[in-house]
C-alpha cells in the first residue's frame, strides 16, 4: 500500500502553507522533501502524520499505531535514560515479551546506543539524541516513518549514521518521508519533492529531476558574476542558459542536485 | 543599561497575559479579599429544642443569630446530630433544669461571637445557663487549622506540579510525538495525573500523621469516608493543574495561572475566615473552590465524626467539580494535540 499526499492544500490565516502538493510515499522507498525555511516541509509532514487537517486534497496514511514520527525538536525525554525512552515507546505501542526485548536490542544496536543505555537523554550529544529519537520512532517497526529534519544541526559522522539507520528501515519495507534543508541529502532518496513557499517546484526521482532541468548548465571561473542566471560554486560560477545556448567561453558541465534546486527556484522567479 | 530596559519592555509588551496580571490582578485581589476578610460573624445558625424552644428562640432573634429550627418536641440528642451534621453552630436545649447551650467548637469565630452574644441575651434572674463546647472543647486553633491546612498544602503542591506537566511537553516538542502516538487525550491526562495522585495521597497521610502527633488533633471519624473525600479533592486539584497546563504556552504562564487559582483558596475557602461572614458578592467564589468542600469533609470527619450520609453535599460537589475540571482538561488537551503541529 502506498501512502502520501495528493493535491494537498493548507492555508494558515492568509498564508498559503501548501498549494496542491502531491507526495507519494511508497513502502521500501525514501521520499525526501527539500526546501528552505518556511517552504512548507514541516506542514507537509504534519499533514501526513495527522497533526494537521488539510483544507483540500487526499491524505493516505496507516493507522496511528503503524506510524513512527520524529518532530523537528528533540523528540525524546531528556530527563529519562536511553533505555527509559525506549521503554516508554514500547509501552505506548504495547510491545511486550520477547518482541519488546528484541525490538529494544535491535534499536540499541542499530543506533549504536547500546553502551549509553543508562545515560540520560539530556546528557547525549546532539547526534546521539537524534539517533535515539529516530530509534524511538522505529521501535515498533512502523509502516510509515516520518522524520522532520532529522539531520539538521548534526555533525557529518552522525548524519551518515542517521542516513544508514533511515536506509536500513526503508530496506526493511518501511515507507519513509524525510524533510531536509540539505540539498545533497536529496540524492539519497527514491523520490524528491522540492518545495518553495508552499509550492511544489519539482517532484520525481533525483535522476528525473536532473534530466528535467531545462536548458544547459555551464561553469566559468572569474571574480565577477557572469549574469543574473548564475550562482557561486566554490571558486567558479555556474551559469544557466534556459534556452540551452551557453554564452561564449562557458563550457557545459553535468548538473547536480544543487543546480537542479537553484534552477527550479530561478524558473519560478522568472515565471512570476 | 538602556538597551536592557528597552529590551525588557519590548518583551513585556508581547506577554500581554503577564502585563494584565501585573496591573489588573492586584486590584481584583484587593477588592475580593477585602470583602472576604471579615472576622465578625453574624447570622450564626441556631436551633432550639425542648419545651422552652419558642422562648429561647425569641431571645436569639438578634442579628448575631439565625434560628434555623424551633423543635419543642425534640431533645438534646437531636440537637447534637444537627450540630454534628453542620446544620447549626448553636443549639439551645431547654427542659428540666437550666438551659443547655451546645456550641460547635470547630467554628472558632462563630463560637466566640456566640458566647459573648449569649451572655447579653440571657435574661437577668434566669436559671444558670450551662455551656458545652463540642468537638473542640478548648477551642484549640490547631485542631481546626490542621485538617484545612493539609488540604491547602496539597492544593499548592498538586496544582503547581501538574500545571507544568503538559506545558513541559509543549516546550520540549514532545507534545507532537504524543499526538502521533496511539494515545487518547484521556489516556494522557490520566497518565499525567496518576503518579501525582499516588504521591499526593502519601503526602496527605504524612501531613496528617505529623499534624495529629504534633498538635494532638483528634481523628474521631471514619477513615474510609475521609479517604473518599481526599481522593475526590486530589482529583480536582491535580485536574486543575493539568487544565492550567493545557491553556498555558510556557512554564511561566502556568505558574502565574496556578497562583491565580491558589491564592483565593487561602482566603475564600473558609480556612481562615468563615464563609458565612463573607460579602455575598465574593461568597460565591468559595462555592467553586475544592478546598471549601475538603475543609468541610476533613473537619467534619476528623473532629466531629460526621458519617458519609451527612457529607453527601460536599462529596457530591467535589465529584461534580472533578468531572467538570477533568472533562475540560481532556477537551482542551484534545484541541492541543490536534494543534500540536
Amino acid at each position: 500500500m502506498s501512502w502520501g499526499l495528493e493535491g494537498v492544500s493548507v492555508t494558515r490565516g492568509r498564508t498559503v502553507a501548501l498549494a496542491g502538493v502531491t507526495v507519494p510515499v511508497d513502502p521500501s522507498r525514501i521520499t525526501v522533501v527539500v526546501g528552505g525555511d518556511g517552504a512548507g516541509k514541516s506542514t507537509c509532514l504534519a499533514v501526513l502524520a495527522g497533526l494537521l487537517e488539510p483544507d483540500a486534497g487526499v491524505v493516505r496514511r496507516p493507522a496511528k499505531d503503524r506510524i513512527g514520527y520524529v518532530p523537528a525538536t528533540a523528540g525524546l525525554y531528556t530527563d529519562l535514560t536511553v533505555g527509559e525512552n525506549l521503554a516508554f515507546c514500547a509501552d505506548a505501542y504495547r510491545l511486550a515479551g520477547p518482541e519488546r526485548s528484541r525490538a529494544t536490542e535491535r534499536i540499541l544496536e542499530q543506533t549504536g546506543l547500546a553502551g549509553a543505555r543508562r545515560r540520560l537523554g539530556g546528557q547525549l550529544s546532539g547526534g546521539m539524541q537524534r539517533k535515539l529519537a529516530v530509534g524511538m520512532a522505529l521501535l515498533h517497526a512502523p509502516e510509515l516513518l516520518i522524520l522532520d529534519e532529522p539531520t539538521t544541526g548534526v555533525d557529518p559522522v552522525s548524519r551518515a549514521d542517521l542516513w544508514r539507520l533511515i536506509s536500513r528501515s526503508a530496506a526493511d519495507g518501511t515507507a519513509v518521508m524525510v524533510s531536509t534543508t540539505y540539498v545533497n541529502e536529496a540524492a539519497r532518496a527514491a523520490r524528491v519533492v522540492l518545495l518553495e513557499a508552499g509550492q511544489q517546484l519539482a517532484n520525481g526521482s533525483p535522476d528525473d529531476i536532473l534530466r528535467g532541468i531545462p536548458g544547459a548548465i555551464g561553469s566559468v571561473r572569474g571574480p565577477g558574476r557572469p549574469g543574473p542566471l548564475s550562482w557561486r560554486r566554490g571558486a567558479s560560477w555556474r551559469v544557466w542558459a534556459p534556452a540551452g545556448r551557453l554564452p561564449e567561453g562557458v563550457p557545459p558541465v553535468p548538473p547536480d542536485f544543487d543546480d537542479a534546486v537553484l534552477v527550479a527556484e530561478l524558473s519560478r522567479e522568472q515565471g512570476r | 543599561m538602556w538597551a536592557m530596559v528597552a529590551k525588557e519592555f519590548r518583551e513585556l509588551r508581547r506577554d500581554r497575559r503577564t502585563v494584565a496580571m501585573m496591573i489588573i490582578l492586584p486590584v481584583v485581589l484587593l477588592v475580593v479579599f477585602g470583602y472576604a476578610a471579615n472576622f465578625k460573624v453574624h447570622d450564626i445558625p441556631a436551633v432550639t429544642v425542648g419545651p422552652g424552644a419558642q422562648r429561647a428562640a425569641a431571645l436569639l432573634r438578634t442579628p448575631t443569630f439565625r434560628v434555623n429550627a424551633i423543635e419543642p418536641g425534640a431533645g438534646e440528642a437531636a440537637a447534637r446530630i444537627r450540630l454534628r451534621d453542620g446544620q447549626d453552630i448553636v443549639a439551645i436545649v431547654t427542659g428540666s433544669g437550666g438551659p443547655l447551650v451546645l456550641l460547635d467548637g470547630t467554628q472558632l469565630f462563630a463560637v466566640e461571637t456566640a458566647e459573648t452574644a449569649l451572655a447579653h441575651v440571657a435574661p437577668a434572674g434566669s436559671a444558670a445557663v450551662r455551656v458545652q463546647i463540642l468537638y473542640n472543647p478548648g477551642l484549640t486553633t490547631s485542631w481546626v487549622m490542621v485538617p484545612g491546612l493539609a488540604g491547602l498544602i496539597l492544593v499548592f503542591i498538586g496544582t503547581l506540579i501538574t500545571s507544568l506537566g503538559v506545558v513541559r511537553e509543549r516546550q520540549a516538542g514532545t507534545l507532537e510525538q504524543l499526538a502521533v502516538m496511539p494515545f487518547r487525550a484521556r489516556d494522557v491526562i490520566a497518565g499525567k495525573i496518576a503518579p501525582y495522585l499516588i504521591v499526593a495521597a502519601v503526602d496527605l497521610v504524612l501531613i496528617l500523621v505529623v499534624g495529629i502527633s504534633l498538635f494532638h488533633v483528634p481523628f474521631v471519624g471514619n477513615v474510609a469516608v475521609f479517604a473518599l473525600g481526599a481522593a475526590l479533592f486530589l482529583l480536582v486539584t491535580l485536574g486543575m493543574g493539568v487544565l492550567i497546563s493545557t491553556v498555558s504556552q510556557n512554564q511561566g504562564q502556568a505558574i502565574q495561572l496556578a497562583f491565580m487559582i491558589l491564592l483565593p483558596q487561602v482566603l475564600l475557602s473558609g480556612l481562615i475566615f468563615p464563609v458565612s461572614s463573607m460579602a455575598a458578592g465574593v461568597r460565591w467564589i468559595s462555592y467553586v473552590l475544592p478546598l471549601s468542600y475538603f475543609i468541610q469533609i476533613s473537619r467534619g470527619v476528623m473532629l466531629k465524626g460526621m458519617p458519609i450520609t451527612a457529607l453527601g453535599q460536599p462529596l457530591g460537589l467535589l465529584a461534580l467539580l472533578a468531572v467538570v475540571v477533568l472533562g475540560l482538561a481532556i477537551v482542551r488537551f484534545r484541541r492541543d494535540l490536534a494543534a500540536a503541529a
